[in-house]
This record gives C-alpha cells, structure tokens and sequence, in this order.
C-alpha cells in the first residue's frame, strides 16, 4: 500500500532504542494501536460483564439503546452489545489467524525466492501471481459453501491461505535488495547455510517491514471474512461483526429503522481495519527516517 | 513486447486452468459425501427437481469412472459452455441465468471502477504536498478503504434512500416496470444504480487517493525533481512528470486491486438486492445451488482474467520501456 523504503542494517541496539523514541511522539502509531487495543479489551473483558448469552432471544424485541440495553436489541430481542463484544473477539481471532498464516508463508515464500533466486524463484514467483490473479473473495466462497460446519478457526485459516501472495512479492522484492549486501557475503562465506542466512541476517533486518506486513493482512483478513459472513458463509455457530451486518440486512432492519443494529457491528470493523491502516503509516515513519516530520 | 505478453498469457493460462481445477477438486475432497449431503441440504420439494439433482450429481462426479476421466469430462463440459442446471431457478441453465446477471454486475463495476481510479488519483496528486489539502484527504482516504463496502452501503441506503427517501434501496428497477427500450426504463434503471454505484465508488476512492500521494511524494523527492527544481523549472511541471511516472504503479495497483473490487460488488450488490452476480452467490447459497456457485466462480475468475490483460495492454501504452523491451513490468 505504502511505498517503503528499505532500512540499512545499523547497530540493533541503537536502532530499537531510537525506534521507540520515535514511537512513542509518533501521534499516527499511538492513536493508531490505542483504537485497536481499546477495542481488543473491549472484545477482551465486554463479555464477562454481559450476563446474556449473543445469540438468545430476550423478551424485548427492537428497542432503542437504553439502560438495561446498552447498545438497543435485534428484532428477536437479542442484546446487541452482548453480540457485539464477542463478535469483536471473532473478528481479532480471524485477524490474527488469517494475517499469521498469509504472514509465514508469504516470509518463506518470499525469503527462499528471493534469496535463491534462479530456477526456484521462477516457479515460486509464478505461482505467487497465478495465486495472485484468482479473485480471493470468489475462491472462499466454493470453499465455504462446501464446508457444511464453520468455524471461526477454519475461516481465519482459509484465509490465511488464499491472502498470502501480494507479501510473498513485496518481501520477494526486499530479500533481492539484501541477499547482494556485505554482511549477507561474509555469512555466506564463513559457512552458514541458507536456513541460518535467512533467519539471522536478512529476516532481522527487514523485520519493521514484516511487521507492516503483518498489520495489513491483518487487517485484510477482518475485511474479507466480513465479507464472507455478509454472504451468508459466516461461522455456523457464534457471532461476529460480519454475521451481525448479515442478520440486520436480512431481517430488513434498514427499512425498520433500526440503525443501532446494524451502525455498531460497520463502525467497529471500520474502527480496527482504519486504525491499523494508520498506525502502519506511523510505523513507517517511524522505522523510516526520510519519512518523519520534524 | 512479444515476450510481455507471452509471459502474461502464460500466467493468465495457467491460472485458469488452476483456478478450474480447484473448482473441480473441491467438492470431491472435502470431508464427507458431497452427493449425499448436497441433495439432503437442497431440501427440494419438486421431486423432478429431486431426481434431476442426483441424476447430475452422479453424472457430473462418475464416481464409477477414474479420477482421470472425470477430469477430463469435466473440462469438456466446460468448453461446451456446459455448466449444469440451476437448482434455484431449476430447469434453467446456469450458464443463462449467469449472462442475465452479467449486465448488472458490469454496469455497476466498470463506471465505478473508472471514476474512482481517475477521480481519486486526480485527489491523490492534488493533496500531496499540500499541507492543509494533505490533512484532510489522508484521513478521509484512510476511514473510506476501511469502510467495509456493505456496510457504507447500508448506511447509504439507510441515509439517502430510507430516511430522505431520494433513492429506491432495492432492486435493478421498479417492479411495476417490465424491461424494455424505453426512456422511462432507462431513467429507472439510472435512479436505481445511483446509490451501489455511489458506494463502490466511495470505499474504492479512498485507496487510490492515498497511493497517489505516496507516489508522487516519493517521485518529487527523487533526483530528477530536485535537478528540475534546481534548473529553476516551475512546480506545475515538475508535478506534471512526477504525476506520469507515479501513475504507472497506480496502473499496476488496478490490476491487484481488481478481486477486491469484485467481492466489494458482490456485497454491495446483496445489500441493494441488485440483480447481478452477487444476488445470484446469495441465491445459490441460500438454495444450496452449487451449480450455479460454481459457474459463477468460474466466471467471475474469467471477467477477472481478461480484466488484468486489458490492463497489461493499457500498461504497454503508457509505458514505453515495455514497448522497447525493456523489463519496465515484470509485474
């Protein structure tokens, strides 16, 4: 998304220290992750103060927010706040499953292509644009559809499996720019191997750049299976953000009226997705010198 | 030249053939017995339809032939255009019931495809480097490719179409109306389009915005802006070449961008109940139709497919190094 730069290997130490000097006056990063980690608490700590279960009918159906409900309730009297806060913890979950596995394999796919480069980096770079190509959304559809029971989990990994190769190529492009360096030479040649080079010499290096990485598949994940629950190829039991939006829009709470159903579920994944986006930005200047505002 | 575009095609090839063969693999290696689970979950009352189903589940899968021949009997059905029955709107053929869809989906992506790549662009180019326009597009850029696309869709249609009550909220056009050639059609259809249109252009501007301002505040950093500058060129024209060499990886973004889009349309469409493709996925979904899932699978990675060559020509007409032979887009 973000032009980077690469960063030129410096002293570890230092560089950790001055990153977090930086860090912490960088007012993008800390709004940034403050939004998320409020967020994360509340999909955290939210549903141990909720006495209701998300998913059981109330005798209260279609009220407004209000004091014994925070946040109004659905058509079957379901608590909305109960709903939304174990439907953010969803919404992490496939986070950080779906962003994990397209993160590890996008690092070996990209590290052992761009650092071996010839022959292996042919087929592994073709197959990452043949991935590429195929629209992610259409591919878990089948899949799901096919699933007869869904899990959070088995989303968060089949996305995790189909996002991976727009990182594969950018973390491709930085091996190549590192694998030619002085310090890689000199590992090469005092008798590390490929596995030893790639872990010690090139991945920490480049590791502000794998974590940006991480943070936008991350939140690509949360927009995909909003998506995917929006179509109906939700998890079959629980809720999320996306399974909410799916229920107001079926039981036409639009034409109802009923906006605290269905503004809440869109503002919080708009919230994490958004606020991700901005703390990467943050995190670039931060890493990144050329970018920082003086 | 040659060579780009057989590479391309190479790719593009090969990843139809991928993108067909996991079509095929999944129903016969997901756990369980697809045929048997399908016809229970179908939950068709028409026994017609009923006996139609498994007859073409058992001749589609031939579980009593080898893998092999299944295979290929498969990809023969396909280049007859074969795609099965449609359970939904049973007996149609899938491959009808996709061409009637096609039109909406297309005319709802293509425009605002277009409008949002030129218009956010245009954005981009404009703020960067602008303190007071860079404060305000950047945010605004950030909230919008954040935004889920039903869900400004929903909000859409909830502020415009139900509480001001300026726009329908559902449908392709009115359901007094019949479709034909008329003027009256067209403007209902126009009235109609306007709010989906409006929300994929909105989710998509916000990216292309903030691409733009990142490219062209890394070109006018670059040594040919400061040795223009230095030569005491005006600003307009510095901005003007770094605005050409910034577009080029905007057009590469485009192509990358493409199945995000697609899935944006699908939501969008469901939220409006507008009759493409996505209200189609939500129908075959709904009715257990795995026939028409999967030709639309299929087509949809197809309109994708030649999506991305077109773009690959254009970038061969922007971008002279490709023409040259040069390796300016191995991308």
């Amino acid at each position: 998304m973000t032009a980077l730069q690469e960063v030129a290997p410096r002293e570890r130490e230092g560089v950790r220290r001055e990153a977090l000097y930086f860090a912490v006056r960088n007012g993008k990063l800390v709004t940034g992750f403050a939004i998320v980690f409020a967020l994360l608490l509340l999909g955290l700590v939210g549903p141990l103060f909720v006495d209701a279960s998300p998913n059981e009918y109330g005798p209260q159906p279609m009220s407004p927010p209000g004091g014994e409900h925070w946040l109004g309730t659905t058509t079957f009297g379901q608590d909305i706040f109960a709903q939304f806060v174990h439907g953010l913890r969803s919404t992490f979950v496939v986070g950080v499953i779906g962003g994990g596995i397209a993160a590890v394999i996008g690092m070996i796919v990209g590290f052992v292509a761009g650092y071996l480069g010839g022959i292996v980096d042919e087929i592994l770079n073709m197959l990452t644009n043949i991935i590429l190509v195929i629209p992610t959304l259409a591919v878990l559809l089948v899949i799901n559809a096919y699933l007869g029971i869904r899990s959070v989990l088995v989303q968060g990994v089949f996305i995790g499996l189909t996002q991976w190769p727009w990182a594969a190529r950018a973390i491709r492009a930085q091996t190549f720019s590192l694998r030619t360096r002085e310090f890689v030479d000199l590992a090469r040649m005092s008798g590390s191997g490929t596995g030893r080079i790639i872990a010690r010499e090139i991945a920490p290096n480049m590791s502000s750049y794998l974590f940006m990485t991480f943070i936008l598949l991350f939140g690509g994940s949360v927009l995909i299976a909003s998506s995917l629950d929006f179509i109906g190829l939700g998890p079959t039991e629980g809720v999320s953000l996306g399974l909410m939006l799916q229920n107001a829009n079926q039981w036409s709470a639009l034409q109802l009226g009923m906006w605290w159903w269905f503004v809440p579920p869109g503002a919080a994944i708009t919230a994490i997705v958004g606020a991700l986006y901005v703390a990467n930005v943050g995190l670039d200047e931060v890493f990144n010198p050329k970018l920082r505002e003086t | 030249m040659r060579r780009y575009f057989g590479r391309k095609l190479l790719i593009y090839g090969l990843t139809f053939f991928v993108a067909v063969t996991v079509n095929w693999m999944i129903p016969r290696f997901m756990p369980g017995d697809p045929v048997a689970s399908m016809v229970a979950r179908a939950n068709v009352t028409r026994p017609e339809a009923v006996a139609a189903m498994q007859a073409y589940y058992n001749n589609l899968f031939g579980f009593d032939q080898p893998l092999w021949q299944q295979y290929l009997n498969f990809w023969a059905a396909l280049f007859r255009g074969d795609f099965g029955l449609s359970i939904w709107l049973f007996p149609t053929p899938v491959a009808d019931v996709i061409t009637a869809a096609v039109p909406y989906t297309l005319g709802l992506i293509i425009p605002s495809v277009l409008l949002s790549w030129v218009v956010g662009n245009w954005f981009g180019a404009y703020a960067a480097r602008r303190k007071l326009l860079d404060n305000t597009v950047l945010p605004i850029g950030y909230v919008l490719t954040a935004t889920p696309y039903m869900w400004l869709a929903v909000l859409l249609a909830w502020g415009l179409g139900v509480l001001a009550g300026l726009f329908p909220v559902a449908g392709g056009y009115s359901f007094s109306l019949r479709p034909n050639w008329s003027w009256d059609f067209f403007l209902d259809l126009l009235h109609h389009w306007t709010l989906p249109f409006l929300s994929l252009f909105l989710v998509a501007l916000g990216g292309w915005a903030i691409g733009m301002r990142n490219m062209i505040i890394y070109e006018l950093e670059s040594d040919y802006s400061t040795y223009l500058a230095a030569l005491g060129a005006p600003a307009r024209l510095i901005r003007r070449y770094a605005f050409r060499n910034a577009v080029l990886p905007q057009v590469t973004g485009l192509a990358l961008q493409l199945g995000v889009i697609v899935a944006g349309a699908l939501v969008t469409e469901i939220v409006f109940a507008y009759p493409g493709l996505g209200s189609l996925i939500l129908n075959a979904i709904k009715n257990k139709d795995f026939f028409l899932l999967q030709g639309t699978f299929l087509f949809i990675v197809l309109g994708v497919l030649i999506a991305n060559f077109i773009i690959d020509i254009v970038y061969v007409v922007v971008d002279p190094r490709t023409r040259a032979g040069m390796a300016g887009a191995n991308a």
